[in-house]
């Protein structure tokens, strides 16, 4: 574990899902406080990343590693993973019948923890945080993601990172689905819970979100690689043009058959 | 000379079974006449119910095995004690009891009188001093809650009015066989308008009679009044008896409540043939909460008839069939009146090569109008070898009714099994707490002691490391 290794790094990393390559060599580091945002056309591999660094077993990596405070990641299970302080907040949130959300919530912060928390000290810390992202507190006694609606999935996921305080946070579009005020809601919340410990990943597809959340840096994921990084300008620049005079200038095509010139 | 049930009270508790000698009887092994002339004698019954047991005896004869069910050719019905008196029951040693038994007592943490009380090894109970108090209370009320045998012998004439009025001998051959060789169960009259406030168990009766092969069962609510009775208990039961049959008849009269719950968890030798079922008069209630984790072999369809306008029933039920388990089970209405209404759910689990089966019956007669009823049929498999059947019957005749039916079958989703893997649960954590949620219909039904156990079962069934 070395002290100069940046605290999250993602090396070369190829992988692929039922027999197709989908993430060519992606590259990308980490330091704590630091905002990531990702960004990408669809079919970039966005989630198929994100999904990745999480362990989803469909997902099977084929080269390259992935170090969380020079450990290599890629060795633990999903479970091992969160409990080693990663997280990733889904870009649609599964339900589960029959468990209560205040339940999964608490059974999380155990399982993560490792402690168990007061059930007061639990019930006061739900609320408050279900309070600032405005959700009403009905929530906690619904079946977790059962009749939510998008939006509602997406606070549900940051109420999870909120409470759990991961140490790297990789969040999946979680600004889709949303409506203005949620989107600036949501972003409060995320604004809320990163600080100095945290290292965040913020794969978004609408960069709404990053005026909200103010990125350190920026990469763009183009089939399977980051082909460009920056910072805020970048972003200010995608806002204003969309994908097209980036690509062309990288000499990339956006459409789908085009092969990547040189990357 | 040995002495009746009824006659051993709490002194007899206090100091042990120090006769033992005298109350030792064990009918031969084997069923014929002889065997149940023997077994109304012992029991000083009126001669109507010695009439009854030896025409049942007649009927079981003649029936032959059903084989639409589980697997029952390999019960040995010659080889079965049919009778124990209780004393005779407490003689098991405590080194008899499995591994298995022993390792879940411990893990569900059930304190030492109990354990040995559960396993049949002693009569002992602390609740003695609880059952006796709750009897004053009822007394107060009217309430009449004996053990069966009890029943019959201080109020025969209330017996003989009920008793297989709602199964007769001759509904299937375990009836018949339970009607010939009964012993045991609950008697419990609830006087009109009597709400009974807490849930009557069966374990209150502190009488090795409770674990009885053939109990035998009946409540009667009267108009009006309303009781919730709870049969077993969550510990597995263990027994060297391989055969189960058991009678439960339940009758709610005139708007009258009945809520029956068991978690039934028969140690894994053991045939469990049950039949249930409910009389429900006008606008009358009644409610089947049927658990079933044990037993090598169950089957059971708690059943409703509803006879009066207005009436519901409600069968909820659960069912976990794990390595070698059979669960045949299901629910029977019979809507033979007007605006009656049913709800069924029906919600099993298969593990390794457990099987469960959903068998289901909605009848509705000609005249039956506004007839709501609707089932639901979920199954849940955990392994590659795990199974689950579905045989819902419909015999509708009547035009203007409403009637439902959904079923589902699912695996484990391996989204779900992500997702909360990525929350930092185990992978068997994750199944578990599906698991949990897939049954959750079932277990927010329960009184909190018993969701508590039962969950705690579940995780234990889950383990493997029960059986």
């Amino acid at each position: 574990m070395s002290q100069n290794a940046p605290f999250f790094e993602i090396k070369n990393l190829h992988a692929a899902v039922e027999g197709k390559e989908i993430l060519r060599g992606v590259d990308l580091a980490v330091n704590k406080g630091e905002v990531h945002a990702l960004m990408g056309p669809n079919g970039s591999g966005k989630s198929t990343l994100a999904y990745t660094l999480m362990g989803h077993p469909k997902y099977e990596v084929t080269a390259g590693t992935v170090c969380l405070n020079g450990e290599n990641v890629l060795e633990w299970s999903a479970d091992e993973r969160a409990r080693h302080g990663m997280f990733l907040a889904f870009q649609y949130p599964v339900g589960i019948p029959g468990v209560t959300l205040a339940n999964f919530l608490r059974t999380s912060l155990k399982a993560v923890s490792g402690q168990e928390v007061p059930a007061l000290e639990f019930r006061k810390r739900v609320r408050e945080q279900m309070r600032l992202l405005k959700m009403d507190e009905s929530f906690a006694t619904r079946y977790v993601n059962e009749g939510f609606s998008g939006g509602e999935k997406k606070k549900a996921e940051v109420l999870q990172l909120a409470l759990l305080r991961p140490q790297l946070a990789i969040l999946d579009e979680t600004d889709s689905g949303l409506d203005i005020d949620a989107i600036r809601v949501v972003a409060d919340g995320v604004n809320q819970v990163k600080g100095p410990d945290m290292g965040l990943l913020l794969i978004t597809h609408y960069e709404n979100f990053l005026k909200h959340i103010t990125p350190d840096f920026v990469h763009v994921l183009w089939r399977g690689r980051i082909v460009t990084s920056g910072g805020r300008e970048l972003v200010d620049r995608l806002l204003e043009e969309g994908y097209d005079p980036l690509f062309a200038e990288l000499g990339l095509k956006a459409e789908q058959g085009a092969v990547a010139a040189g990357v | 000379m040995a002495k009746a049930i009824q006659e051993i009270g709490p002194s007899d508790y206090q100091y042990g079974f120090h006769d033992k000698e005298d109350y030792v009887f064990k009918s031969r092994r084997g069923l014929d006449r002889t065997v149940v002339e023997e077994i109304s004698r012992m029991k000083g019954e009126p001669d109507w119910m010695r009439q009854f047991r030896l025409k049942s005896l007649a009927i079981f004869e003649r029936k032959p095995l059903p084989t639409w069910g589980g697997d029952l050719s390999e019960i040995d019905f010659d080889n079965i004690y049919y009778y124990i008196k209780p004393s005779e029951k407490q003689g098991k040693d405590w080194d008899e009891v499995p591994e298995y038994i022993k390792n879940t007592f411990d893990k569900l943490g059930i304190p030492e009188a109990e354990r040995k009380f559960l396993a049949g090894v002693s009569a002992q109970y602390e609740s003695e001093v609880v059952y006796h108090s709750i009897r004053e209370d009822l007394e107060k009320q009217g309430v009449i809650f004996l053990d069966m045998d009890s029943g019959l012998r201080e109020h025969p004439d209330l017996v003989k009015e009920y008793f297989g009025t709602v199964i007769p001998p001759a509904d299937n051959k375990f009836s018949a066989l339970n009607s010939a060789v009964w012993s045991g169960g609950s008697f419990i009259y609830v006087p009109p308008g009597v709400h009974v406030e807490i849930p009557l168990q069966a374990y209150f009766r502190i009488n090795a009679e409770n674990m009885g092969q053939f109990e035998r069962t009946l409540i009667i609510a009267d108009e009006g009044s309303s009781v919730h009775y709870i049969e077993g208990c969550t510990a597995p039961i263990w027994t060297t008896d391989s055969l189960h049959s058991a009678v439960v008849e339940l009758i709610a009269k005139k708007g009258a409540k009945i809520r029956y719950t068991t978690i039934q968890n028969w140690s894994r030798n053991v045939y469990n043939l049950v039949t249930k079922r409910a009389r429900a008069d006008e606008g009358a209630t009644v409610e089947w909460i049927d658990g079933n984790l044990g037993s090598k072999l169950t089957m059971k369809y708690p059943g409703v008839w509803l006879m009066g306008p207005g009436a519901h029933a409600e069968i909820l039920s659960v069912a976990f069939a794990g390595e070698g388990q059979h669960q045949d089970a299901g629910a029977k209405v019979v809507h033979a009146a007007p605006h009656t209404t049913s709800t069924i759910t029906s919600k099993s689990v298969s593990k390794a090569d457990g099987r469960t089966t959903y068998r289901g019956l909605v009848k509705v007669y000609p005249g039956a109008v506004g007839v709501k009823s609707n089932v639901r049929c979920d199954a849940l498999l955990l392994d590659e070898e795990s199974r689950s059947d579905t045989y819902p019957y419909m015999e509708i005749e009547e035009e203007q009714v409403s009637i439902g039916h959904e079923a589902s079958v699912s695996k484990l989703g391996e989204e779900q099994l992500f997702y909360l893997m990525s929350r930092g649960l185990k992978e068997s954590e994750a199944a578990l707490m599906i698991v949990n949620g897939f049954i959750e219909p079932f277990t927010k039904e329960l009184p909190l002691e018993y969701s508590v156990e039962l969950n705690r079962l579940i995780q234990l069934e889950m383990e493997g490391s029960v059986g």
